[in-house]
């Protein structure tokens, strides 16, 4: 298997986590990994994206080559489309539903959605909304692993097991907390 | 075998710790910083006593590593690109007096300017110094790379640099750990005690020996393996890689590539490889991360031998970071590319927190400045450039750390006045306390801010030499204490700073005005590590 993710964001939002769970569910599998991260003046509520490739023979690049990431997963609507340039023809975009707006000029959300649904094969998941009807906001990237996750070649027992290993030391609430988050994407069906 | 899923910079302070390293210094900088958080934050090294320490800045990080080599021990200094700017001068004399215990240097580099004012080139820098340069092209090297580079250091009695990229320094995969440990160098000063005395007699002497030891660095670069020759089916093209340029290379041939390469990771200049290459094949590319070093000089000045491509005729970009995709072009195969960017798409930079107090600080001084005119604000580099965006448009400078103090004199004296001057609490310490001096000695016109947010914000909080020590360092460089204002930077005391600022403006002469309120992420992170150890 080989997979290569583009994980997208705002700095502060969380992608660095969602990788490394999607990372340790691959290296328990015995899979190579490589991923690259933004550290830096970006972190500071700018454009974020973490490249995360994993496969089964060893990877040279850092970086994913254009046109060939297989899925991008967004925490925010427009920085989904801003990697577009990277999908694969049959690569899949999943994307946060709620805008993350801290720029004057933030663009039309329909014009936004109607870009994200023109994609052959995507998710559009109101996982805000999602995770203030379990009382709990700060699991909203968690759910949009769980929507991600029919796509990333994993089983989904494999993807809670890395997700109980993640959050093993924050204790047992913790650990359900985001698994719940996990299934509600998961179950996510698009209409 | 064990993998430990480490960044790049992570591997480098790990094999750092693994190699017998005994002290660790450093200024922040991105994509370095994460070298010495992993020292400070590793239990290991802890356990065996490394010393590591945040310093004022990257001159006195240099020197204090070069002062613990000539202790006998191994040591680290780390930083970013410019950061090797203002250590140059302990770094290219440590070439001439030499190290005694192992002594690296880590640089790393910023293509395409993710973080930084530049791109410059460290291994110019390696090569201005005639020391061992390595160039690691994947995490593994990075990590095996740093014993050998100790080694390297202790046998030739010579500084040794690493540069690394964004991409390496910022990009996690498995690497494998040396089963042993090694055990630190014990306290032993260097047998002949004026080594390090570099009057000019002895500087004559020292520069003599390392002239004369180039060619055996050579012979070391054409032998340690760092640098491989790779035959090829294909003679029309030969390729020379240099540090990542290689990933990005087979990427575009996962199952071989057909022609020749070179695959560098190790300076000097490996010359009888590349005369190799050079002979057996039809014309050259040379990929290399940063400037076009080892192009320009297989090419020479006036391009007469075999046709050399790269950087510097077009083939690759002159600028900017290179990626898997524009060195397919480059080798002429069909790049895949997805969707353009939908219009749409508006850019986001990045921008101050919510409930920075940089931001309030600006508002009063663009309200105390409104009845002058605009182009007056000297600033420097941190969080608070931010403020040169929209919608606070607050600064018209950023050159380099502690510019913000010394330009403002300069355009005070060229009756620029009054002219501001703005600077965090961590650049102040970091090289604008010397500017300070100069103001002071020479009375001029200037308003300094020091922003002091109790840390070292850009680079992600770490500790600032500043912290409870601004009033008493302005005192003694001889600023008048009643021209010493300390403000705290909130919204209901808007109105009071904006008085309090327009008061200095009216003054003519040095006053130092110090908004003072704890950076907001610092502060929510001390809060949580308090909850945590309330609730345990
Ligand atoms: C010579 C040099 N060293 C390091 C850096 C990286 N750097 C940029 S800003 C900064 C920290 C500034 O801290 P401070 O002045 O306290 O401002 P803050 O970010 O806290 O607002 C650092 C370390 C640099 N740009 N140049
Ligand atoms: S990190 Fe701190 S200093 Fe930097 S913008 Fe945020 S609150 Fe301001």
């Amino acid at each position: 298997m080989k997979k290569d993710i583009i994980l997208a964001g705002v700095g502060g939002q969380g992608i660095i986590s969602l990788a490394a769970i999607i990372g340790l569910a691959a290296l328990n599998k015995g899979m190579y990994l490589k991923q690259s991260e933004v550290h830096g003046m970006s972190q500071r509520g700018g454009d974020v994206m973490s490249n995360l490739r994993i496969s089964d023979n060893p990877i040279y690049s850092d970086l994913i080559p254009c046109g060939q990431a297989d899925l991008i997963i967004s925490l925010e609507p427009m920085e989904s489309l801003r990697y577009l340039p990277y999908l694969n023809p049959h690569g899949w975009l999943i994307a946060n539903k709620a805008p993350y707006v801290n720029i004057p000029n933030y663009p039309n959300l329909d014009d936004i959605y109607k870009e994200i649904t023109r994609i052959e094969k995507h998710v559009l998941i109101p996982a805000d909304e999602l995770a203030k009807e379990i009382g709990n906001e700060k699991v909203v990237n968690m759910i949009v692993l769980g929507a991600s996750a029919p796509h990333l070649g994993f089983g989904k027992e494999e993807m809670l097991d890395a997700i109980r290993q993640m959050f093993k030391n924050k204790g047992e609430d913790v650990v359900n907390q985001n698994i719940q988050a996990f299934e509600i994407g998961y179950n996510f069906k698009q209409n | 075998m064990n993998k430990l899923l480490l960044l790049g910079d992570e591997a480098i302070a790990q094999a750092a710790i693994d190699a017998g390293l005994s002290g660790i210094y450093a200024y922040p900088g991105t994509p370095s910083t994460e070298i010495p958080e992993y020292v400070h934050a590793s239990k290991q090294a802890k356990e065996l006593n490394i010393v590591a320490s945040w310093c004022a800045n990257e001159k006195t990080a240099m020197e204090a590593a070069i002062g613990m080599s000539y202790a006998g021990k191994r040591a680290m200094v780390t930083m970013k690109h410019v950061g090797l700017n203002v250590a140059a001068d302990g770094f290219i004399n440590a070439s001439i007096t030499g190290a005694n215990g192992g002594l690296i240097v880590v640089a790393a580099d910023d293509p395409s300017m993710h973080s930084s004012q530049n791109e410059q080139d460290s291994r110019f820098y390696g090569y201005f110094a005639m020391i061992p340069v390595f160039e690691p092209a994947n995490q593994q090297e990075a990590y095996d790379m740093v014993h050998y580079a100790f080694d390297l250091s202790e046998k030739y009695g010579l500084p040794t640099l690493i540069r690394i990229t964004t991409r390496l320094a910022h990009s996690r995969s498995g690497v494998i750990r040396k089963e042993q440990v090694r055990p630190q160098n014990s306290l032993k000063l260097p047998e002949d005690l004026r080594q390090f005395v570099l009057l000019p007699v002895i500087a004559r002497r020292n520069y003599k020996k390392l002239l004369s030891l180039q060619d055996k660095l050579e012979f070391e670069a054409e032998n340690s393996g760092y640098n491989q020759y790779i035959e090829g089916t294909n003679h029309s093209l030969g390729i020379i890689t240099c540090g990542i340029a290689y990933n990005y290379l087979m990427e575009n041939y996962p199952n071989g590539c057909p022609y020749p390469i070179l695959k560098i990771g190790q300076h000097p200049i490996p010359k009888k490889m590349v005369k190799k290459l050079y002979d057996s094949c039809h014309e050259i590319l040379v990929i290399e991360e940063g400037y076009p070093l080892i192009e320009d000089h297989l090419k020479g000045m006036l391009n007469l031998g075999k046709p050399v491509h790269g950087r510097l005729d077009g083939t690759l970009p002159r600028d900017g970071e290179l990626n898997p995709t524009l060195v397919a072009k480059a080798l002429g195969l069909p790049a895949t590319m997805g969707l353009p960017i939908p219009n749409i798409v508006t850019p986001r930079p990045p921008v101050l927190c919510k409930g920075c107090p940089h931001n309030d600080t600006y508002l009063a001084l663009n309200e105390a400045l409104k009845n002058y005119s605009k182009g007056r604000v000297f600033s420097d580099i941190g969080c608070y450039t931010l403020g040169a965006l929209p919608p606070l448009e607050s600064i018209n400078t950023c050159v380099d750390m502690g510019a913000s103090i010394t330009m403002a004199k300069g355009a005070a004296d060229a009756g620029l006045t009054p002219a501001i001057a703005v600077i965090g609490d961590s650049t102040f310490t970091h090289s604008g306390i010397t500017g300070l001096v100069d103001c002071v000695v020479h009375n001029s016109n200037v308003k300094i801010f020091i922003l002091d947010n109790f840390t070292t914000a850009m680079t992600g909080g770490q500790p600032s030499s500043a912290y409870n020590r601004l009033v008493d360092i302005c005192k003694g460089v001889g600023v008048p204490e009643e021209h010493i204002r300390v403000l705290k930077p909130l919204p209901k005391n808007h109105e009071e700073n904006v008085k309090a600022i327009q008061e200095e403006l009216a003054y003519n002469g040095v006053s130092v005005i110090i908004p003072q309120r704890e950076c907001i992420v610092t502060l929510n992170k001390r809060m949580r590590e308090k909850f945590k150890k309330q609730t345990v």
